[in-house]
């Protein structure tokens, strides 16, 4: 067997980095195993110049390498010169490809280079990022075979293969199409899976003949050449046979493997299948496989300074040592509010005994969970959040009780220790759909949305538990001012979650229907065939039901309903739901009241010539999933760019929003603006979870943000940039008088400020939260071109435009 | 929803302007000085205090634009209450003036006040109508993207001309040389663009190909078009020229089209923004004019 070291250390990330620094300076014996040439390849990725944040700021930094906020070279340069200062035993090029514990507790790992290692314990700090998918076919590896592109004006006049239709394959297309002659090669005969502009990009791209693509095409096999011109050719199986291409590069980008397959074959286990689940680890960071030891990213902690902490601790553990984590003072802080506890580990243990939704979890899980949340001691009477607020953090009860009064119930409904609340705007992403006071006595944990989302998508009984009460909750909410609880708790037994992607039919019209809907989750549309033609009559939004008709007057669906974005509804039992009625009159009188609204709204809709045209058009462009969008009539806009300026003159010299660019329909123009979404796209992936939400709605992105781009990337509506602080600017008077600096709406000039590596942050539209008086671009707009909706308010608008 | 300035608010202005004008005539028929009216009387005095205050106003629009972050009302409403207020200055200036005019300041304060009304006008008038001209005449493409690929077929052009011949080639050069698109504001009113001389210039070019390439078939006649050109060249000259003379006709056709639609796009914006630079220049001579009809008025009379 190959070299036997105390701690073999998988990947140079700044977790794994750390672990090993540390193990050096402790003198054990280790080996750290880096599959790159270089040191920390997620770092070493960024772009050039990247100023790196070292956020959290108030945790301390533990670690014998150094890390400060600052630009990547530095950081870099400073961890190379402290890796040859401690000896770092690591070895480069070495892609751990297999690790397996043997039965006398060492563990084997084999490389992909062949070599291999003996270890008692194994750190795991091989990040997110996985490996670069390849092309799978002969001739995959050869030197003019690449898996990245850095610089595209690198090239020049060359015959370049890309594989793949995703954003960064189209965008290296385009990219290299300036000075190149580029082919495409797409899978499939669309470039549907890329953002919109992406997407419009390349088409016309291939349409005017810049770029050749090939369609329901793949590579075969790549071949060097020793002869002629061309360096090598790719060979391609297409639909009408085989095709060649001579090439001097080949860039494939197929996306990434995730790392999970290479987890789970090290004997690793995930707590559910949802992609965003972490694997659960102990407290000392140690997986299920005893001794294997997970840090960094790869755990689900998503920030340098935690990786490097964690690496640290590790090996401390691993040599026998007891550390107090590096967070242990901010937990404790948290905790200073609440009196007579001994020990930490004591008042998170009663923290998880009084709230069941709780006690599935493991301790890490906790710690991390109140970590991120805040311990609340409100007033007996303190209003805790208000109907109509657009917040979404979730609320578990620790001591007292929390009153809820709900819309049209005169008593308010008493929760008690134990049970939590604000489930339903977490999960539905809209506005809460009741008040929230503070009982006697009241200790509430409060937990942002993403904390709360990580671990409903780890733990399935957190899952479970929470959907439970969210079915309960929405059906009594609905029925509950007739019905009582227990008349509802059978329709609550027969309930079941459906999904839809966007698209999918939840009901057709003309069917029988046997059941309704509440919507739980995104949004419907309903339509009815009216001359062969789909017609949009109107949009349901989250928090409201369809279907019940078909179960009230005529047997049969009168309409169509299609989810308009992903959405999940509560499917609730039609036999169930008419027995309820036939027992309730009062409650059937009420929903017959709402029933004859509806019909004659549709009516009205329907009478409309291509009425419900301008919602579908709204609908395809996204809409369905905003909360409040930027519209402008494109027969009142003169153009004169006040809103852009407006923006600009508010937000730091940049605009947020670009008037022009966006599809018109009708003379409805949906500028490229943010929509405040209502599960934004952009919180997916952002390690310091700087995207927020305001009580009134809209998504802003707070001041810890380091600057990684991931929103940008994930806002499928191109809406964030990255941008650095701008200079200040001279007032509107010295600018007319004075002349100086930049005028109004006009960007900020300042070269000196542009070169030296400013922290580029990303910005985007916050719907003027800090504005007095609103959104500036609207109230900027001299002709009221610009107005600003909520998709509630789409079918008014629909009929206003007729 | 979408509201207009004239709209706004129910027209709250034009109501509010109409009845300042009905109590302002009732006034001025109620009230006798003794006198022929004028701007000397109490009724003058008050007609033309309103009146002033509301010249300063109007004026401040301009600065209320330019206060993004005011929260003191809304720019629509500023200029819904700017346009029917600023309407109603009409009468009001006449009534205070007892419709005395002469060769003299009080009467150029007058006169300069009434243009820059007038360009006013002209302004909501462009408001109104171009913005729809403008929508149509896009057709969902944003000027840059018009022009990117006016430029795009434009080397396109030069390369297939490349293929052809050195005076096609030449032709089509020039013909991009001469193609400026903006330009003074002459031009960008005017919406033109020189894409027509191009085509003419190929036109011949082709006309003299076909007759130095020895007048075998049909003489050419003068007014044909350019595809029947094309096919009668098919006689003669080999045919992947001919096709690629096709295509040429056709770029340089389609790059016209884009062109004419740039050119107007540039005109409907340039509609929509000259008048300002009546409508502001002149308010500020007439704020001039006025302050020198006030010191007039109160140090000379
Ligand atoms: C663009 C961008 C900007 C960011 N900016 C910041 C910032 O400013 N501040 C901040 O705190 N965080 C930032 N982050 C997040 C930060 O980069 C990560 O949280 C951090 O790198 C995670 O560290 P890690 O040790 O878990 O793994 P990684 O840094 O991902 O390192 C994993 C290492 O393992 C190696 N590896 C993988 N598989 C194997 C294998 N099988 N065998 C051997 N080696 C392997 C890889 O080559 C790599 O070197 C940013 C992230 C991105 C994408
Ligand atoms: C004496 C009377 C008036 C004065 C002094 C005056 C002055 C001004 C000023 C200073 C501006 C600001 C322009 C800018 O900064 O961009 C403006 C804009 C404007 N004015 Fe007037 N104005 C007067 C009367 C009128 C009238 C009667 C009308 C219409 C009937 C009118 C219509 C407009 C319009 C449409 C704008 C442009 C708004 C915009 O695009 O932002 N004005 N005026
Ligand atoms: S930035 Fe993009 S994803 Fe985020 S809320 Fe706005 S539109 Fe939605
Ligand atoms: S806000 Fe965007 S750029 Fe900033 S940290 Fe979050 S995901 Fe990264």
């Amino acid at each position: 067997m190959g070299e036997r070291f105390t701690i073999a250390i998988v990947g140079s990330g700044p977790g794994g980095l750390s672990a090993a620094a540390r193990a050096a300076e402790r003198g054990t014996s280790h080996v750290l195993l880096e599959a790159e040439p270089h040191l920390s390849n997620t770092i070493y990725r960024y772009q050039k110049g990247k100023y790196v944040m070292d956020e959290p700021a108030i945790l301390p930094l533990r670690s014998p390498i150094p890390f400060a906020a600052g630009l990547r070279e530095t950081i870099l340069g400073a961890w190379d010169d402290a890796t040859a200062r401690l000896k770092v035993n690591v070895r480069h090029g070495h892609e751990v490809s297999a690790i397996q514990r043997r039965p006398d507790g060492v563990f084997d790992i084999r490389c992909g280079n062949g070599a291999t290692f003996e270890a008692d314990a194994v750190v795991l700090g091989i990040g997110l990022q996985g490996n670069l998918r390849k092309l799978g076919v002969a001739g995959e590896d050869l030197p003019f075979v690449q898996y990245q592109l850095d610089d595209p004006d690198a090239y020049e006049g060359e015959t370049i293969v890309v594989v793949g239709a995703g954003d960064a394959a189209i965008e290296n297309a385009i990219a290299l199409a300036k000075q190149n002659n580029v082919v495409i090669v797409n899978r499939k005969d669309e470039f549907a899976r890329a953002k919109k502009g992406n997407e419009q990009g390349i088409l016309k791209a291939i349409e005017d003949g810049l770029i050749e693509c090939y369609y329901n095409a793949a590579p075969e096999r790549v071949e060097a050449l020793s002869a002629g011109r061309k360096p090598g050719r790719m060979i391609l199986t297409t639909e009408k046979g085989r095709a060649q291409i001579l090439v001097d590069r080949v860039i494939a980008r197929l996306g990434a493997t995730a790392p999970r397959g290479f987890v789970e074959a090290c004997g690793v286990t995930f707590p559910s299948k949802d992609p965003a689940s972490v694997p659960a680890i102990s407290a000392q960071y140690e997986s299920n496989v005893p001794k294997l030891y997970i840090v960094g990213a790869l755990g689900g902690y998503p920030l340098i300074k935690q990786a490097m902490n964690q690496g640290y601790e590790v090996v401390e553990t691993i040599c026998g040592d007891v550390v107090e984590p590096a967070d242990a003072p901010l937990l404790k802080a948290k905790f200073a509010s609440l009196q007579g506890f001994a020990s930490l580990e004591q008042a998170l243990g009663q923290i998880q005994r009084s709230v069941p939704v709780l006690s599935h979890i493991t301790p890490l899980q906790m710690r991390e969970f109140m970590l991120d949340s805040d311990i609340r001691t409100p007033a007996d009477g303190e209003v805790i959040f208000t109907r109509n607020d657009y917040t979404n953090s979730f609320y578990s009860i620790v001591e007292g009780e929390a009153r809820v009064a709900i819309e049209g119930q005169a008593a308010p409904v008493v929760l008690r220790r134990g049970e939590f609340f604000g489930e339903m705007s977490l999960i539905s992403g809209r506005r809460r759909s009741a008040t929230v006071t503070a009982g006697p006595n009241c200790v509430l944990v409060e937990t942002p949305r993403r904390s709360m989302n990580r671990l409903i998508a780890s733990v399935e009984a957190v899952k479970r538990e929470i959907d439970r009460v969210f079915i309960v909750r929405a059906i009594q909410s609905r029925f509950a001012p007739e019905a009582s609880v227990a008349q509802l708790a059978e329709m609550a037994e027969g309930a079941t979650l459906k999904r839809y992607k966007a698209g999918d039919i939840v009901f057709q019209e003309g069917e029988v229907g046997d059941c309704l809907h509440l919507v739980r989750v995104g949004s419907l549309t309903i339509s009815r065939n009216i001359g062969g033609r789909d017609v949009v009559l109107t949009y349901v939004a989250a928090g409201n039901y369809v279907g019940e008709m078909a179960l009230m007057g005529e047997s049969r669906r009168s309409a169509s309903a299609r989810a308009a974005i992903a959405t999940e509804t509560i499917r609730l039992d039609g036999d169930a739901f008419k027995r309820l009625l036939n027992r309730i009159p009062v409650l059937k009188l009420r929903l017959q009241k709402e029933y004859k609204d509806r019909t004659a709204a549709n009516l009205a809709m329907q009478a409309l010539p291509g009425g419900g045209d301008i919602i579908s058009f709204l609908m395809a462009q996204g809409a369905g999933e905003a909360t409040d969008i930027l519209l402008i009539d494109e027969s009142l806009c003169v153009r004169c760019d006040n809103c852009e300026k407006a923006c600009a003159e508010t937000h730091g010299g940049t605009s947020r929003l670009d008037r022009e660019a966006g599809p018109t329909y009708a003379d409805v123009h949906v500028p490229t603006s943010c929509r405040h979404c209502e599960h934004p796209h952009c919180m997916k992936d952002c390690p310091p979870d700087a995207l927020r939400r305001a009580p009134n709605g809209e998504v802003f992105i707070a001041d810890n943000c380091i600057g990684c781009g991931n929103c940008e990337r994930n806002c499928p509506y191109g809406v964030i940039h990255m941008a650095s602080k701008p200079p200040k600017k001279p007032g509107l008077l010295q600018w007319l008088l004075l002349g100086r600096g930049p005028g109004p709406g006009e960007a900020p000039y300042d070269p000196a400020v542009k070169k030296d590596g400013q922290a580029k942050k990303a910005v985007k539209c916050d719907m003027c939260k800090d504005q007095a008086g609103g959104a500036a671009c609207v109230r900027a707009c001299p002709t009221g071109a610009a107005i600003r909706i909520s998709p509630e308010e789409f079918p008014a608008y629909a009929q206003s435009r007729r | 929803m979408h509201a207009s300035f004239l709209t706004h608010a129910r027209s709250r202005y034009l109501w509010i302007a109409l009845a300042l004008c009905v109590a302002s005539i009732t006034a001025y028929v109620w009230h006798d000085p003794g006198i022929a009216p004028n701007g000397g009387t109490w009724l003058g005095y008050t007609l033309g205090t309103i009146g002033a205050l509301l010249i300063v106003w109007l004026m401040l629009f301009g600065v209320r634009k330019r206060s993004y972050a005011s929260t003191l009302g809304s720019t629509l409403g500023w200029l819904s209450a700017h346009v029917y207020l600023g309407t109603a200055l009409i009468l009001i200036a006449l009534l205070h003036s007892g419709f005395q005019f002469g060769w003299n300041l009080h009467t150029l304060a007058l006169v300069l006040m009434l243009a820059v009304i007038f360009s006013g006008f002209f302004g909501v008038y462009a408001y109104l109508r171009y913005p729809t001209l403008m929508t149509r005449n896009r057709d969902s493409a944003t000027r840059d993207a018009m022009l990117e690929e006016v430029a795009e077929i434009d080397q396109n052009a030069l390369a297939l001309a490349d293929g052809i011949a050195p005076e096609i080639h030449a032709v089509v050069l020039r013909s991009i040389q001469n193609t400026r698109l903006g330009g003074g504001v002459w031009t960008q009113l005017r919406a033109r663009d020189g894409s027509d001389l191009a085509i003419a210039k190929v036109r011949q070019a082709i006309a003299e190909r076909a007759t130095q390439s020895g007048g075998a078939g049909k003489p050419l006649q003068a007014g044909q078009t350019l595809v029947a050109m094309v096919d009668f060249l098919a006689g003669q000259t080999d045919d992947r020229q001919t096709e690629a003379l096709r295509k040429l006709i056709d770029m340089l056709s389609r790059k016209r089209a884009l062109a004419t639609r740039v050119a107007r796009d540039i005109q409907y914006q340039a509609v929509m923004e000259i008048w300002l630079y009546v409508h502001v220049p002149l308010s500020f001579s007439l704020l001039a004019a006025l302050l020198g009809h006030i010191v007039v008025v109160f140090f000379y009379w």
